[in-house]
């Protein structure tokens, strides 16, 4: 494993082009653009303000910047450095943009979301989208980017706006039954929709492409509902993480319920295995003492850690959360499936230095890891099911089901990482700090 | 005095007529009944009190009486009125006489005063008796009443704990309503208030536009156009395209359902498949084994089960034609689940019978039984030997003879004679791959070489251009000999500045990346440094822009 050196970013913006080849990162009002393999700098562009929001589109041809203050999106081009593009919404102000998945049209939700404005560059022509309502994620582009659905309110009734991104045709718009929609996701094969309400009522509504209601799904009342879902890769799950602490998952044959797993404080499973983060701390001794070692490091006061497996059973610690406020901290908060949908990682959020591992296949626990604070961002190889994540401190930690291993940052001055994403290749890893990156090369035999 | 009783009967007329000439006198008429009743009931003593007294000891009977009344502390004495004269004194025996009487009233009165005391006692013991045995009865009426009512104690004991424990439950219930409610109240009022907060911007924007009225118009500014990403022209939005859309929508659909429905039919297939293969293995099991020690109904019925399931597996050829039809889906399930229950009813005999036979562990018949086993044991395991023996036997000597049929190199041949042609091959690929991987190298080689030469000459193309250009217009101005002679030394200068700058930028990336690496662990294995990358080349050759 191998770690290259420490760059500046600005706003934890920083995102591999689709084909993998490029490394964008922004830096302040600075469009840096890398070569991934060399890190050498390819292009640097220049914006107008400091960068709320950076993506690549599609084809990796074309970046875009938008600066929510100032109301501007700026676009450049991959191919013509010289080639720019400035969006302003004017006095309307923006919240949010992206790129549709052609990667030549750009969609910004304007401040208070009061419309989305598709701008096309091929055509400069502008369309309008009315009523978005504003939720935690209110908008889903089908896997292949043919459709686009978009949740919508008015007269106090959410609707869904199904569009063909082509040419923006609204191809299906339909009434949900859902109180107060918090989200939607297509699934991966671009058939099916799923869309939940908010928290304070549990229910799941899946709809199939041209707008019928499929199935309905509830799991309690009056309790607080659903927390995050997510679809398997292979379209054939969909897990639902709830305030209760339970993941359910359904199936797409018959959308009901098959399984549920439960985030217990005291594990008694003799076939999971559970790794508990250990640290230690190295010990110095005199004659490494030299002004040289003082000077590389804070790698000499860095604790060492390694993980230990422990015996059933095993306590996990709990926090109770705030019972007065809103969105307490419980309940399953983050969902992953492994890209071959064989496993699933979990976190609870009164359990948040703990991730927890299901095998899909036999339905069962398979790992726990604890760790010593708590997990900040994990993340499954896109080609392997391996799993990294991080926890804030300097330290990387893998896991595959071979094992469980804790990298050490090599970085001068100390990265914490507080979030990571993986090269769609699956070979290297980008670890965001505060303020800093670091990329980190897997070595090409399987680790 | 009991001699003159025996003397008694003499006499007794005489006497009788004289003690009641006597007891007639001095009687009195109150007491005359009492009197002749204890003389009637004391007839006999009267006829010996008769025979007490008789003419004769007179005065031996005086004396009697006296030392008798003397006893009884009487003071008068009876006196004879003259010696040996039958009469007395009459006066002290009067007295005598009523002084024994007084006592005898008195002792009669005591007597009847016991007797009424004996009566009053006798009653008030009755009276007792009474009462005890009324109080007995209620004392055994309470208890029986405390211990029905230490029942009912005990039953509303009971009654009240589980009413206890139902006010808990409802108690419990109630809070973790109210905790819901509350965590619901607080979750409303975190989105009113966000609500109100969103409001309130709103209006303020919505006054400062109002205020303001310069409106920055939205608008785009692109340096030019974009082509679409599929390279194709963008079209007109018509009532065609919007139906396409449509028809493109359902086709996916539709390929979505037909794909997920392959895959159920062929799991479909699969689990019927294994199914039947269960089917025909627990038919296998029960059918021809069975040593049936019970009567001729069970072997009928067994076999009629045979039969049946040789017919169900006939059926199966036929279930496999049209799998999707629900009858033959049912028919194998119930087919499954009757030879199921009668591999579980085998077992379950089995398992009885293996008891049977550990309860009979005591009997000798069980000794005869496992020695029978153990002689079988024993012949088996030596079978097993002698075909060992016989099977090595067999190598040895086919080994033997193919041994001696040829000698140690034809043999080693012979060995090697199997993986020759493998190895040909193999040789062959090699030689091919090496081929081609020095053909690979040299072109890419040449490529390299062709890229610099070009590179090389359109930087010199270049060059020319800009010098010439540079002559023409310094041709223009009087100054032409001085600038002739310095613009070809700075041509000459341009170009040899120009080789080194083509070499340095092909060995900078190598040090680049060294300088990447070395303060941390061991290095990626990259490109070799003395053939450019492609990316250079590409850089070169002007199809990617150059690194500033």
């Amino acid at each position: 494993m191998n770690f290259s050196e420490v760059f500046k970013q600005s706003n934890q913006l920083c995102k591999v082009s689709p084909d993998g080849k490029y490394l964008a990162t922004c830096v302040q009002y600075r469009l840096v653009v890398r070569d991934v393999s060399t890190l050498q700098i390819l292009q640097l562009y220049t914006c107008l303000d400091q960068i709320s929001h950076m993506d690549w589109s599609s084809d990796s041809l074309f970046i875009l910047c938008a600066m929510y203050k100032r109301g501007l999106v700026q676009v450049w081009s991959m191919e013509q450095p010289d080639w720019h593009c400035k969006i302003d919404e004017g006095s309307i102000g923006l919240v949010s943009s992206r790129w549709s998945p052609d990667g030549r049209h750009i969609l910004n939700t304007t401040e208070f979301h009061l419309r989305v404005t598709v701008w096309s560059l091929c055509t400069k022509a502008v369309s309008y989208i009315k009523y978005p309502k504003v939720c935690q994620k209110g908008a889903d582009f089908s896997r292949d980017g043919c459709y686009m659905a978009l949740a919508e309110r008015r007269d106090c009734k959410d609707y869904v706006s199904v569009f063909v991104c082509d040419d923006w045709h609204l191809l299906r718009h339909f009434e949900t039954e859902t109180q107060d929609l918090s989200g939607l996701e297509w699934s991966p094969n671009g058939c099916v929709l799923a869309v939940w309400d908010s928290c304070l009522e549990y229910k799941v509504l899946l709809y199939s492409l041209d707008g019928r209601l499929l199935s309905a799904y509830s799991a309690y009342d009056w309790s607080l509902g659903v927390k995050s879902v997510t679809w398997s890769p292979s379209s054939q799950f969909l897990a639902i993480g709830s305030y209760d602490e339970k993941v359910r998952i359904l199936n797409h044959i018959t959308w009901k319920k098959i399984t549920q797993f439960e985030h217990v404080a005291s594990i008694n499973s003799t076939k999971a295995v559970v790794y508990k983060e250990v640290e230690k701390r190295t010990a110095v001794g005199s004659d490494d003492l030299s002004l040289h070692n003082i000077t590389i490091g804070t790698t000499l006061f860095n604790t060492q850690s390694k993980y230990e497996i422990c015996p059933p059973p095993v306590q996990i610690p709990v926090v109770k959360p705030d019972p007065d406020r809103a969105n307490p901290k419980i309940g399953v908060s983050t969902l992953a499936f492994s890209s071959d949908s064989r496993y699933l990682a979990t976190k609870n959020d009164n359990m948040a230095s703990v991730v927890w591992v299901w095998d899909m296949q036999k339905m069962s626990l398979v790992a726990v890891l604890q760790q010593t604070s708590a997990v900040r961002c994990f993340q499954w190889d896109p080609r392997r099911p391996r799993l990294a994540l991080c926890t804030g401190n300097t330290k990387l930690y893998l896991w595959s089901p071979a094992g469980c291993v804790s990298v050490q940052v090599p970085a001068e001055g100390g990265l914490q990482v507080q979030s990571l994403s993986w090269h769609c290749s699956g070979d290297s890893l980008i670890l965001l700090g505060k303020e800093q990156l670091c990329l980190c090369y897997m070595d090409q035999e399987d680790k | 005095m009991g001699e003159w009783w025996t003397t008694g009967p003499i006499g007794t007329s005489v006497g009788n007529y004289e003690i009641s000439n006597i007891s007639h006198v001095t009687m009195s008429p109150s007491r005359q009944n009492n009197l002749a009743s204890m003389y009637s009931s004391l007839p006999l003593s009267y006829n010996v009190l008769g025979a007490f007294c008789t003419e004769d000891n007179i005065p031996q009977c005086v004396s009697y009486i006296n030392q008798e009344l003397d006893a009884l502390g009487l003071s008068t004495c009876i006196e004879a009125s003259t010696p040996r004269a039958a009469g007395l004194n009459s006066v002290p025996a009067l007295n005598a006489m009523y002084e024994l009487m007084q006592i005898h009233r008195r002792h009669m009165s005591s007597l009847e005063e016991l007797e009424r005391e004996q009566l009053k006692k006798s009653s008030t013991l009755d009276h007792v008796q009474m009462n005890n045995s009324r109080l007995k009865d209620q004392l055994e009426l309470s208890m029986r009443e405390k211990s029905g009512l230490h029942e009912t104690e005990r039953q509303l004991q009971l009654k009240i704990k589980t009413l206890q424990s139902c006010l808990k439950t409802e108690k419990d219930e109630v809070q973790k309503l109210q905790s819901i409610i509350a965590s619901r109240a607080s979750q409303y009022s975190h989105d009113a208030k966000r609500k109100e907060r969103e409001a309130a911007k709103l209006k303020e924007r919505l006054s400062q536009l109002l205020v303001d009225r310069k409106d920055k118009k939205l608008a785009i500014d692109v340096l030019n156009c974009l082509g679409r990403s599929d390279g194709k022209r963008s079209h007109w939005r018509t009532a065609k395209a919007t139906v396409g859309h449509e028809g493109e929508m359902y086709k996916s659909l539709l390929n979505d359902y037909e794909a997920s429905q392959r895959t159920l039919v062929l799991e479909n297939a699969e689990l019927k498949k294994v199914l039947q293969q269960m089917k025909k293995e627990m038919i296998h099991i029960l059918s021809p084994r069975k040593p049936s020690p019970r009567g001729a109904t069970a072997d009928d019925s067994q076999e009629q089960a045979n039969s049946d399931g040789e017919e169900k597996a006939g059926d199966c050829s036929r279930e496999t034609l049209d799998q999707s039809c629900e009858h033959a889906r049912e028919q194998l399930a119930n087919s499954i689940r009757q030879q199921w229950r009668k591999l579980r009813n085998h077992m379950e005999k089995l398992d009885s019978q293996a008891s049977l036979v550990q309860t009979q562990l005591e009997c000798n018949q069980e000794l005869i039984l496992r020695e029978t086993h153990e002689d079988e044991m024993e012949r088996m395991r030596r079978e097993v030997q002698q075909c060992k023996e016989f099977i090595h036997a067999q190598q040895q000597l086919l080994q033997q003879q193919l041994n001696t049929s040829f000698d140690d190199e034809t043999a080693a041949l012979l060995n090697d004679c199997y993986t020759l042609e493998e190895k040909e091959r193999l040789k062959e690929e090699w030689r091919l791959f090496e081929e081609q991987k020095i053909n690979f190298e040299r072109e890419r080689k040449n490529f390299t070489e062709a890229a610099i030469r070009l590179g090389r000459e359109k930087k010199a193309f270049e060059e020319d251009r800009a010098s010439w250009l540079k002559n023409q217009f310094l041709n223009m101005t009087p100054f032409t000999d001085r600038r002739r002679c310095s613009s070809s030394d700075g041509q000459s200068a341009l170009s040899i500045k120009s080789e080194p700058e083509m070499r340095m930028s092909s060995t900078k990336t190598p040090l680049v990346k060294s300088s990447t690496y070395t303060p941390f662990s061991t290095p990626k294995p990259s490109l070799s440094a003395t053939v450019p990358s492609t990316t250079e080349l590409y850089r070169s050759l002007r199809l990617m822009p150059d690194s500033r």
